[in-house]
């Protein structure tokens, strides 16, 4: 509990606190339009039944031309159609939930991985910091999409397994630089002071090592949005991600790579769709940053 | 009269701040002449920097611009020159030396090709000549074996000779002015006597004019011919030397002169009766294992503490000094078990070796810590109130109104407003933050206050405050204090008895005035005579030559001789 608001209960004094950072989030233009696009892609997620235009799986005789070419976008078919004559609008809603689920969920759990392996290592060092960091060593040399694609391939590909997957294969990074991080933190004078008062370990670094972590941990996260959008498009294409018919940006992106010359539409819309999305979580992820620096106040 | 080599008139300089444009220096003029030493003084955020940076056109750019007034050296007006131009009169014709002679060095470049570097951009001299240049420049700085020494990479220096180096590199082209900022502040206090001699002998030898920069009244009373004293970007008070030190006309020049500690005039420490034992140190023993080699086995310790025995009472102060590197902060962190440590310490009456976090916590109630860098020790993230409420909170001591009650009251104690209690550290000045530090350390009621060299980074106005709030503590809850620090001045403020330490081994101790009015040690006097004296008129002590000071580092199996220490008069010890 805080003795600067004590008047407020604990929980009230966490909701109240979520309830500043979001008011500060939209304040500010472009973390604002982040925000936007986030909530929009959650929407389309959530409601894409309802939201879809046409049948993302129907391959209809209409959705090709006279010589079953794929058609452009404009007319009956907003963005245009497939190589299977599937309409385009509709099947980019539908993987919005795969590919949303996917960017935030792996890229979730590797920011956890991520960050909890590297605190641990860089804050407590000595025998536990070396075997946790060269198992981080191992992984790295690890061919990723090996790795990925014997994972899956033990495992029955499903959602939740392919976020798992992409997980195992993405903390690593993030681990090395929070150690390193760690490392230095750890030997500053207000962590000294910490331990010389008796602090627990859990109060060292929750309360005081986490906070400084969070910068690097929010833009390496950020940035983890698109990797991980587009390792699934890998492990889909090789048929080892989210199964077909069942449409992600990724799969839809690899299905038609080879007709770019002709068709550029289907790679152009998922693949904006998935720089929208990376987009939007870096501002947000940028801003919020700032606004969880104390020492930035007022300066915006 | 002497010729005029450098004229600044009514210089302004602006920095952008979030908050708009802040002048930072505001119409400052002056005129330094050949053969010249002025001394810019002035505490923390004066400008004094700022001034040295715009006559060199190193002002950080965007941020900083010089909005108004002219810099000549001779017929050359510096202000608004092109860089190109610049950096044909940097180092040639005015150099500058800066506080820390490490990271002005390049790592990874010998002192010889740094100093050839320096000759032949400036075509000093020919490729074929420089070698012997470079040696004959670091032959004119004093520095020992110097063949040697070209050789050889910054780290492998001290941090004198890394200041020689330095001043090598500025002089080999032979400029008109000198600029030193805080030259000698990272050093400690013989090695600072060293290098002022140096500049001074260089000055006569050379005819160089010197533009010193500094916070420390002692230094200007032994180097300036001539004193400008700033404030907030402001001349207060120009005028020669002498006269500021005995008329200063302006308040602030008087107070600033007030608040500086003069070695030697502090008033006795009162009589107080002696106190129940708070700390009993025997035999206490600090190594550090250096690994290498390819099995990575031990094959030197460094004996950073070796067998110090000392006692504290209640009510009393107890101060450690010595220079860096002889084991007073490391025998600090070992008494809050932050490095491993052999021998005895118990704490009111309690043994505390062999403790493990869980039994060590009560301890902790009894001894607390407030260390050197006032805004490096609090936590950046967290509000002022919170950090001081924590202490209380890992202890269990209160909670809900009763821990609010108790941060206010100790907010009081210290001397801040309640209200500050939701700020962030870096809303602080140094001395407020400093404030928050001894608050956050006595929140638990301690016993003994560990201050490692607590007020070393404030300016000397503020530590005057600072040292006043300790002693005020003292008087009135009888608390124990050791005072670690490297500056005597303060040190005969505060401490009832001294302990003079080198190499980790005690070399000195006693009661105060047994140490600092009849030093025995050769040591002792030698840190005493190093002392700048805050009074231009008077004669420093001639300074004790002494060999090297040696390493703490001994390959394994081999260890320092301990020194044995001999009653001279009663409680005042000595090394033999």
């Amino acid at each position: 509990m805080s003795v600067t608001d004590t008047t407020v209960q604990k929980g009230q004094s966490r909701v109240s606190r979520a309830s500043q950072v979001f008011v500060a989030l939209m304040k500010r233009p472009r973390s604002a339009f982040g925000m936007v696009v986030i909530l929009i892609m959650v929407f389309a997620a959530v409601f894409a039944p309802l939201i879809m235009p046409q049948d993302p799986f129907e391959q209809s005789f209409e959705g090709l031309s006279l010589v079953g070419a794929p058609l452009p976008p404009g007319g009956d078919f907003l963005l245009g159609t497939d190589l299977l004559g599937r309409d385009l609008a509709s099947r980019l809603v539908l993987g919005t939930r795969t590919s949303l689920i996917i960017g935030v969920l792996a890229n979730g759990i590797a920011i956890l991985l991520g960050a909890g392996v590297g605190i641990t290592a860089g804050y407590f060092g000595g025998w536990i910091g070396a075997i946790l960091m060269r198992f981080t060593d191992l992984m790295m040399a690890f061919p990723a999409l090996l790795l990925a694609i014997v994972l899956a391939a033990i495992f029955q590909p499903s959602l939740l397994i392919v976020a798992l997957v992409i997980a195992m294969v993405n903390w690593v990074q993030m681990a090395r630089v929070i150690y390193t991080e760690t490392r230095s933190l750890a030997e500053r004078d207000f962590i000294q002071v910490q331990r010389a008062l008796g602090a627990g370990h859990l109060r060292i670094l929750g309360s005081h090592l986490l906070p400084h972590l969070l910068s690097s941990i929010l833009v390496f996260g950020t940035l983890g949005i698109s990797t991980t959008v587009l390792l699934e498009a890998t492990l889909s294409f090789l048929g080892v991600g989210v199964q077909p018919p069942m449409p992600s940006w990724g799969n839809i992106i690899f299905e038609n790579q080879t007709y770019f010359n002709t068709a550029p539409w289907l790679v152009f819309f998922p693949g904006a769709a998935i720089v929208l999305l990376a987009l939007a979580f870096n501002l947000v992820g940028d801003a919020l940053r700032d606004i969880l620096d104390p020492t930035l106040k007022g300066r915006h | 009269m002497t010729e005029t080599v450098l004229t600044v008139r009514d210089l302004s300089v602006q920095v952008a701040t979030p908050s708009g444009a802040k002048t930072v220096l505001d119409g400052l003029s002056f005129e330094l002449r050949a053969g010249e030493t002025l001394c810019l003084a002035g505490e923390s955020g004066s400008g004094k920097s700022m001034t040295a940076l715009a006559i060199m056109g190193l002002l950080p750019k965007p941020m900083c611009r010089i909005t108004r007034g002219s810099v000549c050296l001779g017929d050359t007006q510096l202000v608004g020159l092109p860089d190109a131009a610049y950096r044909k009169i940097r180092t040639a014709r005015v150099a500058m030396i800066f506080q820390e002679p490490m990271t002005s060095l390049n790592p990874l470049m010998t002192v010889q090709q740094q100093l050839t570097e320096t000759l032949l951009e400036h075509d000093a001299c020919t490729r074929a000549e420089a070698p012997a240049r470079a040696l004959q420049l670091l032959r004119d700085v004093q520095l020992t074996e110097p063949e040697r020494r070209l050789k050889q990479y910054p780290h492998e220096l001290s941090g004198g000779m890394r200041q020689r180096v330095m001043i090598a590199i500025a002089l080999a082209c032979d400029p008109e002015v000198l600029i030193a900022d805080e030259p000698t502040t990272a050093l400690d206090v013989t090695v600072q006597a060293e290098i002022l001699d140096l500049i001074r002998a260089l000055q006569r030898d050379h005819g160089t004019s010197v533009l010193m920069i500094t916070h420390d009244m002692g230094v200007v009373a032994e180097m300036a011919d001539h004193v400008i004293i700033l404030r907030h970007g402001q001349e207060v008070e120009s005028a020669p030397v002498r006269d500021i030190f005995s008329t200063p006309r302006s308040e602030y020049a008087k107070e600033l002169l007030g608040a500086v500690p003069r070695l030697g005039t502090a008033p006795p420490r009162p009589a107080k009766p002696q106190g129940v034992p708070v700390l009993e140190v025997d035999d206490l023993s600090v190594r550090f294992d250096v690994r290498g080699g390819v099995l990575n086995r031990v094959q030197a310790r460094v004996h950073a503490v070796e067998g110090v025995s000392f006692g504290i009472n209640a009510g009393e102060t107890l101060a450690l000094v010595g220079e860096s590197g002889c084991g007073k902060s490391t025998i600090g962190k070992a008494l809050m078990g932050l490095v491993p440590w052999q021998g005895s310490v118990q704490v009111m009456g309690r043994q505390t070796r062999g403790m493990g976090p869980a039994l060590m916590k009560p301890v902790r109630r009894d001894v607390q810590m407030v260390f050197q860098d006032p805004g490096a020790s609090l936590d950046s993230r967290m509000t002022v109130g919170d950090q001081v409420a924590e202490p209380l909170l890992i202890h269990g001591l209160a909670s809900g109104s009763a821990l609010k009650d108790r941060v206010e009251h100790l907010f009081r104690r210290v001397g801040l407003s309640p209200d500050m209690m939701a700020r962030y550290p870096h809303e602080f000045s140094g001395g407020q933050r400093q404030r928050v530090n001894i608050a956050r350390a006595l929140s638990l009621s301690p016993k003994l206050i560990i201050a490692d060299e607590s007020v070393s980074a404030l300016d000397v106005s503020v530590q005057a405050q600072v040292l006043e709030l300790l002693q005020e503590i003292q008087d009135e809850d009888g608390l124990a204090f050791l005072f670690i620090s490297h500056d005597m001045a303060v040190v005969e403020q505060v401490a009832d008895r001294i302990m003079v330490m080198r190499l980790g081994q005690v070399v000195e101790e006693g009661a105060r005035d047994a140490i600092l009015r009849d030093p025995r040690h050769q040591y002792t006097r030698r840190l005493l005579s190093a002392v700048p004296v805050p009074d231009p008129s008077r004669q420093r002590p001639e300074r004790i030559e002494t060999e090297s000071i040696g390493s703490p580092i001994w390959p394994k199996g081999r260890e320092p001789d301990r020194l044995k220490l001999e009653e001279i008069s009663f409680q005042h010890r000595v090394a033999v």
